[in-house]
């Protein structure tokens, strides 16, 4: 039966030539859609992973309440040995104690007085005594100018700041802010390296230091205001289930300094920017169904009035009209699977070009203050190579069983009558 | 008789208003009580914030309302920190990284020192009559004291805070409690006179608190304990060249 189905579509294009071009592009639109999709999901929660979230954090409770403000005064305090039973507890998890801070890049003259000055965001991070944060920020690469910090006192900055205050290479700048305390405090460093993120947000500011010298710079010994967890490879399962376990044994909720471990997925807007990208994806595939359903739908009434004769010939010679209606699905599946490995394939084409490519959107995103590359590449994952058949077969069924209601309607009696017209 | 009301009602609220002294004619007495040709103080600060509280110790020199220059002696982390205020610049020097670093802008407004009190306060005209324009609206007993009610509203845009309630001490001339809003009408800052004393013929604060309402902590506590008033002071103290001796 499917090998006469096949035989009769490739043998009378018309049949099949007009509903499987429909498919293939709006199966080919879904799968580019899904996995720009994907890649869009996935740079969102690795980029924040690397540069704010982790993919677990821990942060004090009071910490917690004022987060967007990054406040270091209410920072946590005896970091190392909290690393120590971390790493004990959870020997799959790297664990990361980070600073941030703002504070102010003076840029001095002859007479060690302001020369020009500066807003900037400050990340500390162990730079000197592992190479897992220079991995995971990808500071190799990131370095324009210069070099990495090979010893305390030296800083990276961004090329936006450098270019902002004419800052060269090996040039002594002094960052001025306030220590946990609120004292004020000030620290010489030498410019050791130019850096380009592409993630707006941090390239419009963004000073490196070491932990050190940024525990030493804002009297925070042995303090962090944030410590980050990273899984070899990110499961939102694994992340909630770790930090359940966690804040159990060590958060206490009327203790504002008692530590709290927060799943990537629950900081700042990420849990609201996940679920709304998975419902336009629900809501794409939705409207690629309805309106290629209506269009094969369409198209399947033209099929009926062109096969009319043949129907009749079928229902005449003694084919039950069920049966006949049974084989137009059966031909719209053959139709719907065929369009969608078309449609599949070329586009994996396009996706591919855009995993490989990308698109710079960098002018889109001058004044962002989110952490997302400026580069918006595709991914492809397993499910791009099956999406398709969602919409490409359903459409394709939904289509003919609207069209192959008009076979119920003939009239056998009628039959030869209109046969000889 | 609508005329007739108008006039008496008119006449009845200037009888009413009349019953208060002219509010900037109270700022004149407070500047002439508490503003002085030139001051030299030390006094401590108490920060009481979340993490727990700490003393720090400064001396302050200032000549008129443009002038003035701060050194912190203690703790010993902050000592040696100094302070110039000339106009409407701010500058800060740090014995540490040896730099002195001028403040502008949006840093005017952070907090001194973990304080309550921001830059921009420090850098305040202490002549308040001439920033505002005060109008008695009322007349109170605070702490046993008999106080008039005067709201201040700013003569310009340029000050920090544009409206302020203030409690002022009718025979002392000093405002006792204070609260500071801003352009919005949100309130911003607390201030309260703790404890008095006399220097010369004038009364002056001894010790009072500071309360940014927009900081959690128990705000930040003012003490002084030595004050000169009137006392001549070398010019080159309110030089930058100060600030790196």
């Amino acid at each position: 039966m499917l090998k006469f189905l096949a035989k009769g579509l490739v043998r009378d294009r018309s049949r099949s030539f007009f509903p499987i071009l429909i498919i293939a592009a709006g199966v080919m639109l879904t799968v580019i859609f899904y996995s720009w999709l994907n890649g869009y999901i996935n740079m969102l929660i690795e980029d924040n992973a690397r540069f704010d979230t982790g993919h677990v954090k821990i942060v004090t409770r009071a910490y917690n309440e004022l987060i967007d403000q990054k406040p270091y005064d209410l920072a946590m305090m005896n970091v190392g040995h909290r690393i120590e039973t971390l790493s004990r507890d959870y020997p799959q998890i790297q664990w990361q104690p980070r600073i941030y801070f703002g504070g102010i890049l003076d840029v001095p003259d002859e007479n060690k007085e302001t020369l020009k000055q500066g807003k900037v965001a400050g990340l500390g991070v162990n730079l000197l005594n592992s190479n897992f944060e220079r991995d995971i920020l990808n500071l190799e690469q990131a370095i324009k100018q210069g070099k990495m910090p090979s010893k305390l006192g030296e800083i990276l900055i961004s090329r936006d700041i450098a270019e902002k205050l004419g800052i060269q290479i090996n040039d002594e700048v002094t960052m001025f802010g306030s220590t946990m305390y609120g004292s004020i405090t000030m620290q010489n460093f030498i410019v050791s390296g130019i850096v380009v993120f592409g993630v707006q947000i941090l390239d419009k500011g963004a000073v490196i230091i070491d932990i050190s010298d940024v525990r030493k710079f804002l009297d925070m010994e042995d303090s962090a205001s944030e410590i980050l967890g990273f899984i070899p490879k990110y499961n939102e399962a694994a992340t909630y289930q770790i930090s359940a376990e966690f804040n159990e044994q060590n958060s206490d909720p009327t203790e504002e300094f008692s530590e709290i471990m927060i799943p990537l997925k629950d900081q700042g807007q990420m849990a609201f920017m996940i679920n709304v990208i998975d419902q336009r994806m629900g809501m794409f595939i939705f409207i690629f169904i309805f309106v290629m359903s209506l269009v094969l739908w369409n198209s399947g009434l033209m099929n009926g009035i062109r096969r009319y004769g043949e129907i009749g010939v079928r229902l005449a010679i003694g084919e039950s009209k069920g049966h006949i209606y049974r084989s137009l699905i059966l031909e719209s599946i053959i139709i719907g699977i065929t369009a969608t490995i078309i449609g599949t394939g070329i586009g994996l084409i396009f996706a591919f070009m855009l995993q490989h490519y990308g698109i710079n959107i960098s002018s889109f995103m001058k004044d962002a203050e989110v952490i997302m590359n400026s580069t918006m590449r595709a991914q492809i994952t397993p499910s791009c190579y099956v999406i398709g058949f969602i919409p490409g077969v359903f459409a394709s069924i939904i289509g003919a069983c609207f069209a192959g209601i008009g076979i119920y309607r003939r009239n056998t009696a009628q039959l030869f009558k209109e046969l000889e017209t | 008789m609508r005329i007739l009301q108008t006039i008496m009602l008119f006449l009845f609220c200037n009888s009413v208003f009349a019953k208060y002294p002219d509010g900037n004619m109270i700022l004149k007495q407070i500047d002439e009580n508490m503003y002085a040709k030139s001051m030299i103080s030390t006094s401590q600060m108490l920060i009481h914030s979340r993490r727990g509280s700490r003393t720090m110790t400064l001396k302050s020199w200032t000549e008129g309302n443009t002038k003035s220059f701060s050194e912190y002696l203690a703790p010993p982390k902050d000592a040696g920190t100094k302070m110039l205020k000339l106009d409407d610049k701010l500058w800060i020097y740090n014995p540490a990284a040896d730099r002195t670093i001028q403040i502008s802008g949006h840093m005017l407004r952070q907090s001194m020192m973990g304080s309550d009190i921001s830059y921009e306060d420090m850098m305040e005209e202490n002549e308040i009559s001439k920033i505002y324009s005060a109008e008695t609206v009322n007349e109170v007993v605070y702490k046993e004291r008999n106080c008039w009610v005067l709201e201040l509203t700013a003569n310009t845009d340029a000050t920090a805070y544009h409206t302020r309630k203030v409690l002022i001490d009718k025979e002392k001339m000093l405002p006792l409690k204070e609260e500071r809003y801003g352009k919005s009408g949100k309130l911003l800052k607390t201030t309260e006179i703790l404890e008095v004393m006399k220097v010369g013929n004038r009364w002056y604060p001894k010790r009072m608190i500071f309360k940014d309402v927009l900081k959690q902590g128990e705000g930040t506590e003012f003490v002084i304990d030595e004050i000169q008033l009137d006392v001549e002071i070398h010019e080159s103290r309110f030089s930058k060249a100060a600030l790196r001796k």
